[in-house]
């Protein structure tokens, strides 16, 4: 029922999004939606909620599942964008100069961030990828270890100093959301 | 010229100048991993700001224009958020599958000091 309702929500604002702009009326209220597009979202929602809620119950996922952690999670979302804008802005600055000066140590390393649910970390390896200067190449599915090429490797001891340099706080950010 | 278009010219300048780096360094670089990192993360961080100005622009022409104009800049500033939301998280997605598929099938990474994919195959 609960991952029904999410994606009701969420389909709603999709939809809803799209077709800004349709009312007729005056006024920033007024020109936003008209009745038949909010009726038409309404039914599209069910249906596609009725449809999609088989699969999406099938993932390992637990935020589905628990409804305080549910209403967190949105919002320590939007606190997580202001950490990962800057580092994905410090590290645009750092390939910028790689791609000028041509300074490049790659190679392929194996971190182990040891997140527990798919969504975690589906958002982990999409924000290491996002932030220039690592890309996920692979997962081992089994103890969610990431393998990561990395554009200038540098020289670390332990596992715990390998995630700070690849990644920073991220598998911590992605732990708060949604663990 | 008006604080907002300069603002707006200045935002479409640093995206131009991160698209043009990612062309650059899809030509430097050696081999497929590395120019992935160019080609698609310096040109998202441009598309970031290239969307940032329409939206800019958007919210700025809705308060200028006239009443029967104005539905046409909510519909501008909603597309580029929706634009923008699925280039995030398409963009990430696609380049992870070509590394991914490019390792599977064998491609060594060229220059590499480090390597931990050998030891799991």
């Amino acid at each position: 029922m609960i991952t029904f309702l999410v994606l009701f929500v969420s389909m709603l604002l999709l939809y809803l999004l799209l077709v800004a702009g349709s009312g007729g009326g005056d006024g920033l209220l007024g020109q936003l939606f008209s009745y038949q597009e909010i009726g038409a979202a309404i039914v599209l929602a069910i249906l596609t909620a009725a449809i999609a809620r088989a699969m999406l119950g099938k993932a390992k996922n637990r935020v589905m599942n628990n409804p305080g952690k549910l209403l967190k999670a949105p919002f320590m979302f939007i606190v997580f964008l202001f950490p990962f804008f800057y580092a994905m802005a410090e590290a645009n600055l750092d390939v910028a100069y790689r791609v000028i000066t041509g300074r490049i140590r790659p190679g392929i390393v194996r971190i182990r961030p040891k997140l527990k649910t798919d969504l975690g970390r589906t958002m982990l390896a999409n924000s290491i990828t996002l932030t220039p200067g690592t890309l996920t190449v692979d997962i081992d599915e089994k103890s969610g270890d990431l393998f990561i090429h990395w554009i200038n490797v540098k020289d670390t001891k332990t596992d715990d100093e390998r995630i700070k340099a690849v990644c920073g706080s991220f598998p911590a950010w992605a732990r708060r959301v949604v663990e | 010229m008006d604080a907002i278009t300069i603002a707006m010219i200045v935002l479409i300048a640093i995206s131009a100048i991160f698209v043009l780096l990612g062309a650059i360094g899809l030509h430097r670089f050696p081999d497929v991993y590395t120019r992935l990192h160019a080609a698609t993360k310096a040109t998202t961080f441009g598309t970031i700001f290239l969307a940032v100005a329409v939206i800019a622009h958007g919210v700025y022409s809705y308060t200028k224009a006239g009443a029967p104009d104005q539905p046409a800049y909510i519909v501008l500033v909603a597309h580029t958020i929706v634009a923008l939301i699925m280039l995030l998280l398409t963009n990430p997605t696609g380049a992870h599958a070509i590394a991914r598929a490019a390792r599977r099938s064998g491609i060594e990474p060229e220059r590499a000091v480090i390597d931990d994919t050998r030891e799991v195959r």
